[in-house]
């Protein structure tokens, strides 16, 4: 024997594991960002290239600075998770934003909704959501006045609403939908196809599921919570639209619109601050769903689905405590 | 054609079947081994032989200790030199036979030509009573005795017999390899237990990741068919390649759709399941007067220089295994009993082979290390993972809380320790350890508890015996 004892490894199983860490999965949530980020660049310029550096950079330093000097631990960098939450912030804000409005959404949403709660896993909401609402109520100003988007290398930009907010606007002073639609000539190619006004990420249906299907495929996600969303928002817009297409807006136009893709797909997603089970995971779904309606409809802001899912996350440990798995003979 | 497998989690480990190909080879006797007298679960066995008796390859060593216990047979011939206690692979004592090797001489009436035996005994208790002789124990890892398990309690029947050749753990092949070389004898096994349980059904269920062995099986089961009517109703089924297909109570979902009760048995559902080896130990007790004193080891990993598939006779030391192939490599940081997600880590080389070892595998430091614990990202894969429905970040939770009554209502005692959630956490956080420990103590006090039920009922019977014994019941006469 060529091997002392005092050599072995002794210790319970399993003695293998996996090769999915939460760097491989938040890492892989980057990577299916990356359409609607090449997509937004490509659309928006230059400027978007800013907001994008300035919210992922601020998002990491904050990170490292906060776990090494307050929490006096191990750097979590690593994880990617500081990342991910820079390019989300990043997707959900209008490229005009100035760069230290941003800088101000990645301390709200590192340093407050996140770090406060104990750092990843810990958190109530969704960080980049929380940066996002922070800035929209404290900035509204910046927050909704829009670039109708020129391209990379555009320079005269025309600023304008974004559908859902011209559309509010117009039905506030009398118009009918069918009109409105038809006076800004949206289309629902140009909103698959990112040549609509709004925060970048909200800009291009396709890219954004191109990435959804990506994180499905990979089992990085389920996609209940998605579908669940999708589903309530296309059922009930159809309920009211059919009911009086003058003073709502259609299932499509509400579904293509807005951060619902983005939101539907990547935050109320986010393992953190969704419900552990499928059952859970759709109720959740299907309130995020109504609450961005009722806001789009009856409320005073043109765009609910970061309340929404805010709203939502709220319910979280109460869905994961009424919904459990199915446990093996105990049917 | 959807691809069948049990319903609930389950992980897909790297297969690793690395020795696949190695056929099965008998390991040379070592020159002294170490019978354990405890080598199934239940009551450790009562030695019949003492210190200097000459003893016999197949010779009775030690006899049931109880109900459920089992015979020990001498895999070997020469003299016993010690009966003691000596370390297992954990490094804790056992009861063991040390036998010094003389000569390979067996017992007469052990039948060790090859002649394939088909026609089954007569009568079924008489097939029980041969397992029970033989020495047989479940050879899947559990170790239970076999002809226990063949003698339902009354009021239970069984509808199918199952037998497991899963081999859902990773690197092992020493199941994949008897069925390919010794498909009859596993056959004629199954026709065995399948008429001891009066049972019209056997499956035989396979992994996909072993198509040679259900053709193969396949075949042998068709042409097996004309040797009389106990082979009809055997079956071959293909399951999806899932760990852990190969636990009981998962392979009772995949194969009859049906799930034990919590606490319960196999047979509560009408099943029994038996491993593909332990068909191989009943043909050899049955047909061949062959007690169980060897069995197929696979030893194998990716830093070890020589894969095998080893007969190895009962009681052989793990270092003469290991030596016999090259030696312990020096890339090796962890030797596992088993498989990797359920085996267990071997503290003492020294220690001896029993009938339930399966394998020796050598992982490096890299494939086996541990990632540091970081925070719980709420992926919930451990609950996907989870095969019984459990949800291991819930118990991690509890069990560190030490709230015995919430773990007991989220049932962690019905945890069958396969690690798929430590498998699958991509925190790397130690959720078994902790939940194998919380399972441990509610166990303890369910037991406890049930104890102290039964002791309150006995009171009660015997205070109102007493009290109708005292008034004069009418109904004493």
């Amino acid at each position: 024997m060529n091997m002392s004892m005092d050599k072995i490894l002794v210790s319970p199983n399993p003695h293998i594991h996996s090769a999915t860490t939460t760097k491989v999965l938040m890492r892989d949530v980057v990577i299916a960002l990356l359409p609607a980020v090449i997509v937004s660049v490509v659309v928006d310029g230059w400027k978007e290239m800013l907001v994008l550096a300035v919210s992922v950079l601020s998002c990491m330093a904050l990170e490292y600075l906060i776990t090494r000097y307050c929490f006096k631990k191990a750097s979590t960098l690593g994880d990617w998770s500081a990342a991910v939450t820079g390019v989300l912030l990043a997707l959900n804000l209008p490229p005009t934003t100035p760069w230290w409005v941003v800088f101000l959404g990645a301390v709200f949403a590192i340093g407050v909704a996140k770090m406060t709660f104990g750092g990843l896993g810990q958190n109530i909401f969704n960080p980049a959501l929380v940066g996002r609402v922070f800035l929209l109520i404290s900035f509204p100003t910046y927050m909704t006045h829009w670039e109708i988007p020129q391209g990379l290398f555009g320079v005269d930009a025309i600023s304008g609403a974004t559908p859902l907010g011209a559309i509010k606007e117009g039905l506030m002073q009398g118009a009918t939908v069918p009109d409105l639609m038809a006076s800004h000539g949206y289309t629902y190619s140009q909103m698959l196809f990112a040549n609509i006004g709004g925060s970048a990420g909200e800009a291009c249906a396709i890219a954004i599921l191109v990435g959804f299907i990506y994180l499905v495929a990979r089992k990085v996600i389920k996609p209940w919570i998605t579908l669940s969303i999708l589903g309530t928002v296309a059922a009930v817009s159809c309920i009211f639209w059919l009911a009086n297409p003058a003073q709502f807006t259609d299932p499509l136009f509400n579904l293509l619109t807005g951060g619902l893709l983005l939101g539907s797909c990547f935050m109320a997603t986010d393992y953190v601050t969704s419900p552990m089970s499928t059952k859970g995971g759709i109720i959740f779904g299907i309130g995020i769903g109504f609450i961005t309606l009722m806001i789009r409809y009856f409320g005073s802001y043109p765009e609910g689905v970061s309340f929404a899912i805010l709203i939502m996350n709220s319910t979280v440990p109460l869905l994961n405590n009424w919904f459990h798995q199915k446990k093996y003979g105990r049917a | 054609m959807a691809r069948r497998t049990f319903s609930i989690g389950g992980v897909h480990p790297a297969d690793s079947k690395i020795s696949r190909g190695c056929k099965l080879e008998y390991l040379p006797i070592p020159p002294t081994v170490y019978i354990a007298l405890s080598q199934h679960i239940g009551a450790p066995a009562k030695p019949v032989v003492t210190v200097g008796d000459k003893v016999k390859v197949g010779q009775v060593l030690a006899e049931p200790g109880g109900f459920m216990s089992a015979y020990i047979h001498s895999s070997v011939s020469g003299t016993v030199k010690s009966i003691g206690p000596r370390k297992d692979l954990s490094g804790n004592n056992q009861m063991v036979v040390e036998i010094a090797v003389e000569g390979d001489e067996w017992m007469e009436n052990i039948d060790r030509s090859d002649t394939l035996v088909t026609d089954l005994p007569e009568d079924p208790k008489a097939i029980i009573e041969k397992i029970k002789l033989g020495g047989v124990v479940g050879l899947g890892g559990a170790t239970f005795p076999t002809h226990v398990k063949l003698s339902p309690p009354p009021g239970k029947t069984c509808e199918m017999l199952i037998i497991n050749g899963c081999e859902c753990e990773p690197y092992l092949t020493s199941d994949f390899r008897t069925l390919l070389e010794k498909g009859e004898q596993v056959v004629i096994g199954t026709a065995l237990i399948k008429k001891a349980l009066g049972v019209a059904k056997a499956t035989i269920a396979i992994e996909d990741n072993k198509l040679e062995a259900i053709e193969h099986i396949n075949k042998v089961v068709d042409s097996l068919k004309s040797k009389g009517p106990e082979y009809s109703g055997i079956e071959v089924l293909s399951l999806m390649k899932k760990y852990p297909e190969g636990g009981e109570k998962q392979l009772i979902d995949a194969v009859m759709h049906r799930q034990v009760k919590s606490g319960g048995l196999p047979i509560d559902v009408g099943a029994v399941v038996d491993n593909v080896c332990t068909a191989l130990a009943v043909y050899e007790a049955v047909q061949k007067n062959k007690p169980l004193i060897d069995n197929s080891v696979t030893v194998t990993g990716e830093c070890f220089p020589k894969q095998a598939n080893l007969i190895v006779r009962v009681g052989t030391p793990l270092n003469y295994v290991i030596d016999y192939l090259g030696g312990v490599p020096e890339a090796a940081a962890k030797v596992i009993s088993g498989g990797p997600m359920m085996g267990k880590a071997i503290a003492n080389l020294e220690a001896a082979t029993m009938k339930g070892t399966g394998g020796l595998l050598f992982l490096t430091r890299e494939q086996t290390k541990r990632m540091p614990e970081s925070n719980c990202i709420r992926c919930g894969k451990c609950a996907d993972a989870c095969p019984m429905g459990l949800e291991p970040f819930l118990l991690n939770r509890l069990s560190k809380a030490g709230d015995m009554d919430a773990l007991e209502a989220n049932a962690v005692q019905d945890c069958i320790m396969c690690g798929c959630c430590l498998y699958s956490c991509p925190a790397g956080i130690p959720l078994l350890d902790t939940i194998s420990q919380a399972r441990g103590q509610v166990m303890g006090i369910m037991r406890a508890r049930a104890a102290a039920a039964k002791a309150a009922a006995e009171a009660a019977k015997a205070a109102a015996e007493a009290a109708n014994g005292s008034t004069g019941s009418p109904t004493v006469k």
